[in-house]
């Protein structure tokens, strides 16, 4: 099967032209080694099937990152996953084209076929832009089509053009460097034949000696030997004195040849305005007031989306996962199969799906955001902010969309391109307070702190609320700062940025987007969120018997079905204390198995260390049990305090509160004290008890490094915020 | 003067960009080369960063990048 590459300057509708090309038969997975998306899609050309590689969206092709290579390595046929490339799709922005051909003139030298797309046809031509294809063609010396990805013109004749030239050699027209500059390449190719018998492709070599401190610098002088560094140093000093100073050398040769070839071949009708109605609009959207007014109100809206939107939705799949449960249980006896079925796997698939809502808005608006040209003017607008955190503008939608859910918020850290800022994001958007920690904050604060006012008129309850929900970003600022220090070190990423023209948002994109992003997420961090739910219920539900919690099961139910076989009203009192009675015991033998479980030892064991926060070895457990997710504790203290685990459901938190309220250590102390409470608020804003966010995490950064960092640093602020209030608290 | 300086609105003719690291080359790829016109479009709500119009197209610099980039005011036809 042959495979073509498509590769392209970002704002290009590159992702367009990919979706016209292949639809929906999309695969995604990960580079080995690096955070880039391998997407490959495949379309059919007159019968012949084609494999379409999508490359990330770049300016140039001069790698500077691992991240970077992996574009070169591709096209070279070095990527093993990959193989060989037959041919090349270049897609230039047809109203730009002077600037978008910079990232061509480098393709053409891999010596692949190409084929030269210039999309936004229809939009050039709305500007008054028209380009000269068979000119262009002719001094390019490769085929030009003009498409309009969005509305699907120019695809057939594309596919037509990409037949063509596969299998042909490619045209060997190239930008002309100075004589200075090939007798280098020839010296050092020489050099490197007569040290190590071998020589890497032209293009590598351009490279190396191009790029300083680039990618295949470094990556040669490691596999081969650090002696290439001082040669390249002294060919390099030998072109500056002779005013060939690379880096500069390359840019300047490129974009006078790219002038040169379209000197009449572009030309803008004198009629077009020269203040365009893209550039109004950008005066009144990046203008000080007007600006920040429409920005806060686009940006409520989408936390609104993610924030409340998603509510039914989330709540809709929670009905469907109840409906699930009660007809396995119905179904099937109790026992460790329908604890596995019910509690294990149906628990696990919710897990999973739970986030669907949030991630399909979230992407919605990014999508609709990005395909506008807004995305990037929120950077803009933005990023004077966020530099004072050591970020950028791009960080800001992620890092906002994490006081929703960290989930489809680290998701959207993929839009920024710097390793550096993206890694820093995800790393700090899980201390953002998303709405998972809600449901602990309130409980323990209806329960622990006293409704009174503080200076008359500020409610306590609410302040504490407030405070929770500012404590996570709070503390991402040092933590912002640390990391930027000691451990993404290194030069600040440049901002440099193009701001494309604003258009109306394709709805055929936009859905594509989201269903892309939705897909991405089941089917690469699914599995792994759905695997760490069926290990916690293993952990609480083994080594024990659960024969006589199976009984008292059977009983209630036996006993369910004679009460809802009479009538309402002839139900005789006995038998409603009987229900009360088996119920009773079946929340106590629960607590019992929990506690004998594997995760209850666990919480035996950690008690010494959870102490010095006021917790005993009850709340260990449940803190160990909520790391499928944050809401979890509730329900596991449900079950530890013998209380059942549907107590921490809606229109039970008076009785949960009550009851925690009651229990006691074992010397008759009352447990729940409101330094306690608040100690475990602070652990909860501050941990990371979210496997979705950590599995997450893996998929985004394709590491375990990373996750493993995230849980390390956000427990061990956990622990330090908990044990401080608590310590201070106590002795207040 | 460098690019960080002119005045809102102005336009300025490139005559160099400084350095050889990452932002260096990224300005230059970008098309910011000697000889080219450049112009003030705008700036962000907080000052920083401002937005130019060279070879066609909007693009965003922060000040301290802009800084990288020695201009002249061009000569008037």
């Amino acid at each position: 099967m042959p495979t073509v590459v498509l590769i392209g300057n970002p704002n290009t509708g590159k992702s367009t032209l990919f979706t016209a090309l292949s639809g929906l038969h999309t695969r995604i997975a990960n580079y080995p080694g690096c955070t880039v998306e391998k997407k490959l899609g495949t379309f059919d050309d007159a019968g012949v099937k084609t494999t379409l590689v999508d490359l990330p969206g770049t300016y140039s092709l001069s790698p500077r990152s691992l991240d970077e290579m992996v574009s070169v390595d591709v096209l070279l046929g070095r990527q093993a996953d990959v193989g060989k490339i037959d041919a090349v799709i270049c897609i230039v922005d047809a109203a730009n084209l002077e600037r978008n051909l910079y990232l061509f003139t480098q393709v053409r030298e891999i010596g692949v076929p190409v084929v030269l797309c210039l999309n936004m046809w229809d939009v050039a031509q709305s500007r008054g832009i028209t380009v000269d294809q068979t000119l262009l063609s002719e001094r390019l010396g490769v085929p030009v089509v003009a498409t309009s990805a969005h509305k699907n013109q120019g695809i057939a004749e594309l596919k037509a053009a990409i037949r063509q030239v596969m299998g042909t050699t490619a045209d060997s027209r190239r930008p002309v460097f100075p004589d200075l500059f090939h007798s280098e390449i020839a010296q050092l190719s020489q050099w490197m034949q007569n040290r190590f018998g071998s020589v890497p492709p032209l293009f590598l070599l351009e490279r190396m000696l191009l790029d300083v401190g680039g990618e295949s610098e470094k990556k040669l002088a490691l596999a081969l030997s650090p002696e290439l560094l001082p040669i390249l140093a002294e060919a390099r000093a030998r072109l500056a004195v002779q005013g060939c100073r690379v880096p500069a050398i390359e840019t300047r040769v490129r974009y006078q040849w790219i002038r040169e070839q379209l000197t009449d071949v572009v030309t803008r009708s004198e009629a077009a305005p020269r203040v365009t109605t893209s550039d109004k609009l950008d005066r009144i959207l990046t203008h000080k007031i007007s600006g920040l007014l429409v920005f806060v109100g686009v940006m409520f809206l989408v936390f609104q989306s993610i924030y409340a939107w998603a509510g039914p939705f989330m709540e809709a799949i929670e009905t469907v996962q109840g409906w699930a449960a009660s007809r396995v249980e119905a179904i099937l006896p109790p026992g460790t199969f329908r604890s596995l079925v019910i509690d294990g796997m149906i628990g696990g698939v919710g897990s999973v799906v739970v986030f669907v809502p949030q991630i399909a808005l979230l992407f919605l608006f990014i999508a609709i955001l990005e395909d506008c040209g807004y995305m990037a003017r929120a950077a803009f607008l933005m990023d004077r902010l966020m530099t004072k955190l050591g970020l950028s503008g791009k960080s800001f939608v992620p890092l906002m969309s994490s006081f929703a859910c960290a989930v489809p918020g680290v998701m959207a850290a993929r839009v920024i391109e710097s390793r550096q800022d993206r890694l820093l994001t995800i790393l700090i958007a899980p201390l953002m307070s998303c709405s998972a920690r809600l449901p602990v904050y309130l409980l323990m604060i209806a329960a622990f702190v006293p409704p009174i006012y503080v200076a008359k008129f500020i409610p306590l309850q609410g302040l504490v609320l407030f405070l929770m929900y500012s404590v996570g970003a709070l503390v991402a600022i040092p933590v912002a700062w640390v990391l930027r220090k000691f451990v993404f070190q290194g030069e600040t990423p440049p901002f440099v940025m193009e701001l494309p023209s604003y258009k109306w948002p394709s709805l055929r994109i936009v859905a594509y987007r989201v269903y892309d992003r939705v897909k991405a997420f089941i089917l690469r961090a699914g599995t792994l969120i759905f695997c760490s739910s069926v290990l916690v219920w293993a952990a609480a539900y083994f080594p024990m018997d659960h024969a006589k919690e199976r009984e008292l099961q059977n009983q209630l139910a036996a006993l369910e079905t004679h009460r809802d076989g009479l009538g309402a009203d002839s139900i005789h009192p006995t038998l409603r204390e009987e229900i009360h009675m088996v119920s009773d015991q079946l929340h106590v033998e629960s607590g019992r198995l929990l506690e004998a479980s594997f995760l209850g030892r666990a919480g035996h064991w950690v008690e010494p260390l959870v102490k010095p926060l006021g917790w005993d070895w009850r709340i260990g457990v449940s803190v160990i049990a909520s790391f499928p997710a944050r809401e979890v504790v509730l329900a596991t203290m449900g079950t530890i305090f013998s209380l059942g685990s549907e107590v921490a459901d809606e229109g039970e938190e008076a009785r949960f509160a009550d009851a925690l309220q009651e229990a006691t250590w074992p010397d008759g102390r009352p447990l729940f004290t409101l330094p306690v409470a608040v100690s475990i608020m602070v652990f909860f804003a501050l941990c990371a008890q979210c496997a979705a966010t950590l599995m997450i995490i893996r998929r985004e950064t394709n590491s375990w490094r990373w996750p493993v960092v995230t849980f390390v640093y956000m427990t061990a602020l956990a622990y330090l915020a908990a044990l401080l209030v608590y310590q201070i608290g106590t002795r207040l | 003067m460098t690019l960080d300086e002119i005045a809102m609105g102005a336009k300025a003719r490139i005559l160099d960009v400084s350095g050889d690291d990452t932002l260096a080359v990224r300005l230059m790829e970008m098309g910011l080369i000697e000889g080219e016109e450049i112009e003030l479009l705008g700036a962000a709500p907080f000052g920083d960063p401002l937005e130019f119009s060279v070879r066609g197209y909007r693009l965003s610099l922060r000040k301290n990048e802009a800084r990288r980039v020695t201009v002249e005011p061009p000569c008037e036809p």
